[in-house]
């Protein structure tokens, strides 16, 4: 049983389409003369629900529709939606950087939010006056940021650049400092948004594993928000899903995300970050593939696990290449329209039949591409050796068929007709 | 389960506006901050530059010389027995502090919008550093004022100091608050509505005639604008000034306690408005 730390009543917002102008005063003084004669805001009542792809039938329209929820003590939240269902502002109204137009939030403990890495960053100063400028803006007092220094440094791996401008550093050093500051935060509570999204692969992974370690082994409550599920499945325990500025779901974060994922329907927000996620065990029947004839169907029987990864829409292609690496058979699971959907910590059998593909004797080859229906990959297994075709009684003859030069050999006949 | 902690909240975060709730507290937990930000104003000035902070000194220096040729010699605006270069030289530095400082805080919303969308932390560390960041510019160039000064009153003799000197830091501090009450009341309502962003770029220009800067109240030349020019809250400030420092102009404690208590209605209006809209600004700016 744990402490709630923060607690959302009924927050809503309210923002106004199109452009300030002299519209916008008009509103603002029946507004006001609104709230003169202690009547409800007029524009509140006419507010739309925020669905971008229909025509608003209101000038104002609700970001953020009655959400409530609450976290306790040590939590991870990971916050779900489309783009424009209302993540980023609910972010912005946790940080406060903007209040609700209603409701309230109550917090206990101190807040750091992270919407961007590097905020307040100055092109002109060096490394270490921006480490302690940045420190500042995010709440940490000067002699917090001196104990944490070298970490940080060390961290970012900018122990050579730290006397030198940040205009000089490479994109990458400049967001591994930024970073690298962030993360050495030390608050209660940290509010992050898709901050994951920088440097190259190897500093995303760090990045990762750095988010996961202050919120498991520090007991810090961390509210997360990225479009990256397998980032969100490995870090959160609980999740809620908005939609269109409504909360849609709120839950333990597997039924969150397999919600969001049922929701999505071909959404292609969908990554993953590491083939680790999907793993192939191998080919089930391998004693059966080693003796084939080139007639018969050949039936492959691939065995895969899947560990953190939640996917929509995964597609399977296959090519078989003989022992002169030529490929000799291409089938793609999307001209049988064949996808289907990955869900964590599963077995996976998948079947795939050639029918009488009639090959030339000899050892083959498969290569099997695992992928989303964005194109986005997940794994590759290259030339696993496959099957073993023999030409043993073929034709029905007892011989061996010998000095093959085609790739195929089909069934044939041979006549001399009757004139 | 989650245990209800009933009231023990730090803080809460919702909708309504508390009349003047100044968060004197949060702003104190933030003075590194603010240290970093006046820091960093001083030492990204000038960066690559040769001359360094000497350009701070150079600049009213140059504006005095041209203020002694065209209202000294031209327009024939100095007092008489004082050394123009003084007059002008203490005009225009202590001019330039209020208007770089209501310059600068008129624009805290709409410059910082970057920052101030990304990061909470009090809005008001940033005029605040502005503050602070001109008042060191300032003392540069008061330093350089007063090795003047002493030079005039050492070696040669043609002026002399009174008593009212002691006034000077608070005066000083009337013209930093007045300042920065109008520039964050300015930047408050610029949020939403630019229009008096261009009212500013040529009103300070209009509002520096009307400070005694070039000329001094006691000036028979202008004594037909006097009760117009009175009603400026800077007028008796500026007179103080120069009536304690090179005892020329008008000391007048009734248009000082004026002042005062103009600075102290804008700086409460003010910071009304500022609070009200740092809360949603950036849905508008």
């Amino acid at each position: 049983m744990s402490r709630i730390v923060i607690k959302v009543e009924n927050i809503s917002k309210l923002y106004r389409l199109g452009q300030i102008g002299t519209g916008t005063l008009t509103h603002d003084l029946k507004r006001m003369w609104a709230k003169y004669r202690g009547k409800e805001d007029p524009y509140q009542k006419i507010g739309t629900v925020n669905d971008r792809s229909k025509k608003a039938d209101s000038d104002y329209v609700w970001a953020l529709n009655d959400i409530s929820f609450e976290i306790g003590d040590g939590d991870i939240l990971g916050i779900v939606g489309k783009n424009g269902s209302g993540k980023s502002t609910l972010l912005k109204i946790l940080s406060r950087i903007t209040s609700p137009t209603t409701g309230n939030i109550k917090i206990k403990g101190s807040v750091a939010s992270l919407l961007e890495v590097g905020t307040g960053f100055h092109a002109e100063m060096t490394g270490r006056e921006n480490i302690y400028m940045n420190g500042a803006i995010l709440g940490m007092t000067k002699k917090e940021i001196s104990s944490k220094f070298d970490e940080i440094v060390d961290f970012a791996g900018v122990q050579m650049y730290v006397d030198t401008p940040v205009k000089r550093y490479s994109s990458g050093m400049y967001v591994r400092l930024a970073f690298a500051v962030a993360a050495h935060l030390d608050t209660d509570i940290l509010i992050i948004d898709e901050v994951l999204a920088v440097g190259d692969a190897d500093f995303q992974k760090k990045c990762l594993s750095k988010m996961s370690d202050v919120s498991k082994n520090q007991g810090k409550t961390v509210l997360f928000v990225s479009h990256n599920i397998y980032a969100v499945s490995e870090i959160c325990n609980i999740g809620i899903m908005l939609e269109n500025g409504i909360l849609a779901y709120k839950g333990n974060i597997a039924d969150t995300l397999t919600k969001y994922i049922a929701n999505k329907h071909g959404g292609t927000e969908v990554y993953v970050t590491s083939n680790k996620e999907f793993l192939f065990n191998g080919i089930q029947n391998l004693n059966v593939l080693n003796d084939l004839s080139p007639n018969s169907d050949i039936h492959f029987l691939l065995s895969f696990t899947s560990r953190n990864i939640y996917l929509v829409n995964t597609m399977i292609d296959f090519n078989l290449y003989n022992e002169n690496n030529e490929n000799v058979v291409h089938s793609r699971s999307n001209w049988l329209e064949f996808k289907f959907d990955i869900k964590p910590n599963s077995n996976y059998l998948i079947e795939y039949k050639v029918k009488s593909p009639k090959l030339s004797p000899g050892k083959y080859f498969l290569t099997v591409y695992l992928y989303h229906g964005t194109g986005f990959p997940i794994l590759h297994i290259d030339n696993i050796e496959a099957c073993t075709i023999n030409a043993k009684n073929y034709f029905g003859k007892s011989l061996y068929l010998d000095n093959v030069i085609s790739n195929t050999v089909p069934e044939f006949e041979i006549k001399l007709g009757s004139e | 389960m989650l245990a209800d902690n009933a009231t023990d909240w730090d803080y809460e975060i919702s909708s309504e506006n508390r009349f003047l709730r100044l968060n004197l507290l949060e702003l104190w937990r933030y003075r590194d901050l603010l240290l970093m930000f006046v820091q960093r104003d001083i030492v990204t000035v000038y960066k690559q530059t040769i001359l360094g902070p000497i350009w701070f000194v150079l600049q009213p220096l140059f504006t005095t010389l041209i203020f002694v040729v065209l209202f000294g010699r031209i327009a024939g605006l100095s007092p008489d027995g004082v050394p123009q270069f003084a007059f002008y030289l203490i005009g225009i530095t202590l001019w330039s502090y209020f208007s770089d400082t209501l310059n600068v805080t008129s624009k805290t919303f709409t410059d910082n919008s970057n920052i101030f969308g990304k990061v909470y932390f009090p809005r008001l560390v940033i005029p605040l550093s502005k503050v602070l960041s001109g008042f060191l510019k300032f003392l540069m160039q008061f330093g350089f004022f007063i090795v003047l000064w002493l030079y005039y009153i050492l070696i040669t003799r043609q002026v002399t100091p009174n008593w009212y000197i002691l006034l000077t830091p608070l005066l000083l501090l009337d013209i930093v608050l007045l300042s920065l009450g109008l520039g964050i009341m300015i930047t408050s309502l610029t949020t939403k509505y630019r229009d008096l962003t261009f009212l500013i770029s040529f009103g300070m220009q209009l509002f520096m005639y009307a400070t005694p800067v070039a000329y001094s109240m006691s000036n028979p030349k202008i004594s037909k604008y006097h009760s117009y020019i009175w009603f400026n809250p800077l007028t008796s400030l500026f007179e103080a000034f120069k009536y304690g420092f090179l005892g020329t102009g008008v000391f007048s404690i009734k248009w000082l306690l004026y002042s005062v208590g103009v600075t102290f209605i804008v700086l409460l209006l003010s910071i009304y408005v500022f609070n009200k809209v740092e809360k949603k600004f950036i849905d508008t700016v």
